[in-house]
């Protein structure tokens, strides 16, 4: 180690790595239904996708996580994203590439991507 | 990057309830689900509450797992890795009417805790490097080598307030500033973790948990000081820490952040493992220099302290492992941010270990000022089984017991010694009204007998005949007048020993004394033990409006003692009883008691 910058590259590396861990009240949480349901309509690829992207995009208030069956299992997959202040947006009928332009438009920028939205689609 | 973290304690509690198996179990099913690129599993230090072991948590949900079995793994990785359902018959629950509680920090136990300390211990992985330096992590190192001079550093830790965390309660900065201003050609940086005290591993979870703290510190220190070399003493009692803080000089030699000019500024330190060999006297500053230097482990009178002689008669500081732990959060956050925590003249905040009578057992920081409710009633969770709290041990074999009447003292340095105990390292033993307290004073000066090296005579032979005399009133032949004579007997050794371990064995004989005397008068004059506990006081009678002559006490007594026909009342006969009290547990209609 010869200098602060080299200590503050690992930092940063490692940060990334240990994000979700420890409370954060303030993140914008995507949550991704995994019951059988979402499981067999495809949802793992689509959790992967927001991870992968989530990473390439280094964004550090987000926390991706599953959670159970909400009861619309003809729209599965289903994601849903809350933003501390914000209504929850429900996307559903999701795929990998839908998953990407939702990063990029929702999360980053905040602008809702309507077309997938339930309202939408129903 | 990984979707999720599974956190498994690998303290030294959770690893002697199984969860090294655990781990195992949950890397092989990880791998067989195809999920190990996406959930990372980290062994981390201790998590603290040690009676719910072994621990797992699973972020980002921050689900609490506690007492898991390996026969549960399969269950969490199927259920909430892959569908994402919490398994709420893990989930850790404070009492038993109370909904599960999913996150830690909603807990009592961590709600009214503040971690400095412990701050990274249940959060990272103390074996990798790259974890503790993404929570800042060596940049205070990189504050002080590039930002600071020895003197400002010196001066941010007397700012602070800080004081020795290993029991006196010594200024650190004026410690550090004693040996800066010694001139010679080598100076020595220790870190004392030889911890000793019955019940007390305050210590041995952070070098468990994060070893590196205690590390950048003691670099730091060396900077201040202007010493190269350091030194730590860890008892081989402790093989996680020593393997965890082995694995962490090494990965921070190759980071070059031990060793040669560190962050390019031409400052050089390197530290070294001593192991000690299990004597409690050890933890006496003196004797453990001795010990380093490779001697037999006795202390030697001061002055010279060593700040101006110390190891291979060169100035030496030696600090507490917690100390040490304290020292990078204060140079990131600022002596004021420290001073600003706890109370006029104890600052920052004190782990303590948390044990016997009570339901949470574990580790604990808070700040500098709680008071023994707060810490006993809602972190620890009160005295288990309806029974009721009679006194708090603190400081080990040199502190004293705390009444209940002084359960409101807010608690710091000097109140406690205001009270005849004493901060110690930090263990805290909880009795309940079933403990005899002679008894406990006799526990703890059998302990110091022991350990006692000799060296001098009022340690020596003061404290055996002050446990003979002990002996004599839990064997019903004391007197009055032999009280008196412990008294004097206490002041003569607290007066006239060489070390601190002679100088405060007294102390739990003082302290149970002062504030449990009736305790010892009913040893002496009814010749009884009010707690049931000294065996030479106790009868085992039966109570005959209650004795149903179903013979099944007699049948389990290992003496034949007890006689009696059926279907009539039994009698014990004490002169053969030897009081095992397995009649007592026995029986089906509390017909026995002791008296």
């Amino acid at each position: 180690m010869k200098s602060l910058a080299e200590l503050q590259a690992i930092r940063d590396k490692a940060k990334q790595q240990m994000n979700m861990r420890g409370e954060q009240p303030d993140a914008i949480r995507v949550l991704v239904g995994m019951a059988t349901c979402g499981i067999a309509a495809g949802a793992k690829p689509v959790l992967n996708a927001f991870v992968e992207e989530a990473a390439k995009r280094n964004l550090q208030n987000v926390i991706i996580t599953q959670t159970g069956c909400i009861g619309i299992c003809q729209f599965e997959p289903v994601v849903e994203i809350e933003i501390p202040g914000q209504d929850k947006v429900t996307y559903v009928k999701m795929t990998p590439e839908k998953a990407v332009r939702i990063v990029n438009d929702h999360l980053v920028n905040n602008n809702v991507v309507t077309e997938y939205t339930i309202g939408a689609n129903s | 990057m990984f979707r999720s973290s599974v956190l498994v304690c690998g303290g030294t509690g959770c690893t002697s309830s199984n969860s090294e198996k655990i781990i195992e179990a949950l890397t092989a099913e990880i791998a067989k689900k195809g999920l190990d690129k996406e959930v990372n599993i980290v062994r981390t230090g201790c998590f603290g509450l040690c009676a719910e072991g072994p621990v797992v948590i699973v972020y980002p949900e921050g689900s609490f797992y506690s007492m898991v079995k390996v026969e549960d793994v399969s269950e969490i990785v199927e259920e909430h890795l892959i569908k994402g359902r919490i398994v709420q018959r893990l989930l850790y629950k404070e009492n038993a009417d109370a909904d599960t509680i999913t996150s830690l920090a909603k807990t009592n136990f961590y709600e009214k805790q503040k971690r400095i300390a412990l701050r990274n211990c249940g959060v990272i992985n103390p074996e990798v490097i790259d974890e503790y330096i993404a929570m800042d992590g060596y940049a205070a190192l990189g504050k002080v080598l590039t930002e600071m001079t020895p003197q400002q550093v010196i001066d941010e830790i007397k700012e602070s307030g800080l004081r020795g965390r290993g029991g006196g309660g010594f200024p650190t900065g004026v410690k550090w500033s004693l040996a800066a201003s010694n001139q010679a050609d080598q100076k020595y940086v220790c870190c004392n973790a030889d911890e000793g005290d019955p019940g007390a591993f305050m210590d041995r979870s952070v070098l468990e948990g994060d070893p590196h703290a205690v590390l950048e510190a003691m670099a730091i220190a060396g900077y201040a000081i202007g010493a190269s070399k350091g030194y730590i003493y860890i008892r081989a009692e402790y093989p996680i820490a020593v393997e965890r803080l082995k694995i962490a000089i090494e990965q921070a030699h190759n980071y070059g952040l031990l060793g040669d000019d560190i962050f390019g500024t031409g400052f050089n330190f390197d530290i070294n493992i001593r192991l000690g060999a299990g004597a409690f006297v050890c933890g006496e500053e003196t004797a453990l220099l001795t010990s380093i230097e490779g001697n037999r482990g006795e202390p030697r009178p001061r002055p010279p302290f060593p700040a101006v002689k110390g190891l291979f008669q060169k100035p030496t500081i030696l600090n507490n492992v917690e100390t040490y732990a304290n020292i990078p959060q204060i140079i990131l956050n600022g002596s004021s941010w420290f001073n600003s925590i706890g109370t006029e003249k104890s600052k920052g905040t004190k782990v303590f270990a948390l044990g016997g009578k009570i339901k949470n057992t574990g580790l604990v920081e808070v700040p500098m000022g709680t008071t023994l409710r707060e810490i006993v009633e809602d972190i620890g969770g009160g005295v288990p089984n309806g029974k009721k709290f009679k006194a708090a041990q603190t400081g080990g074999p040199s502190g004293g017991c705390i009444p209940a009447q002084h359960l409101d003292i807010p608690i710091d340095y000097d109140n406690l010694i205001s009270i005849g105990s004493m901060m110690g390292s930090g263990g805290l033993i909880v009795m309940d009204e079933t403990t005899c307290m002679v008894d406990i004073a006799k526990f703890f000066l059998e302990f110091t007998v022991d350990e006692s090296c000799g060296k001098c005579t009022p340690c020596r032979i003061g404290t055996k005949r002050l446990l003979e005399m002990l002996e004599k009133i839990t064997s019903g032949n004391g007197t009055m007048e032999d009280l008196d004579k412990m008294e004097d007997l206490c002041r003569y050794i607290k007066e006239n020993a060489l070390c601190g371990l002679g100088q405060t064995a007294p102390n739990p004989v003082l302290s149970t004394l002062n504030f449990f005397r009736d305790e010892y008068e009913a040893h002496v004059k009814d010749k009884k033990c009010p707690a049931g506990v000294c065996k030479s006081l106790l009868n085992y009678v039966i109570l005959t409006d209650k004795c149903t002559g179903c013979t099944a006490c007699a049948r389990v007594c290992p003496v034949n003692a007890i006689s009696g026909k059926v279907k009539e009342t039994h009698t014990i006969d004490s002169a053969k009883c030897i009081k095992c009290g397995a009649c007592m547990e026995k029986c089906r209609f509390g017909a026995i008691i002791k008296q």
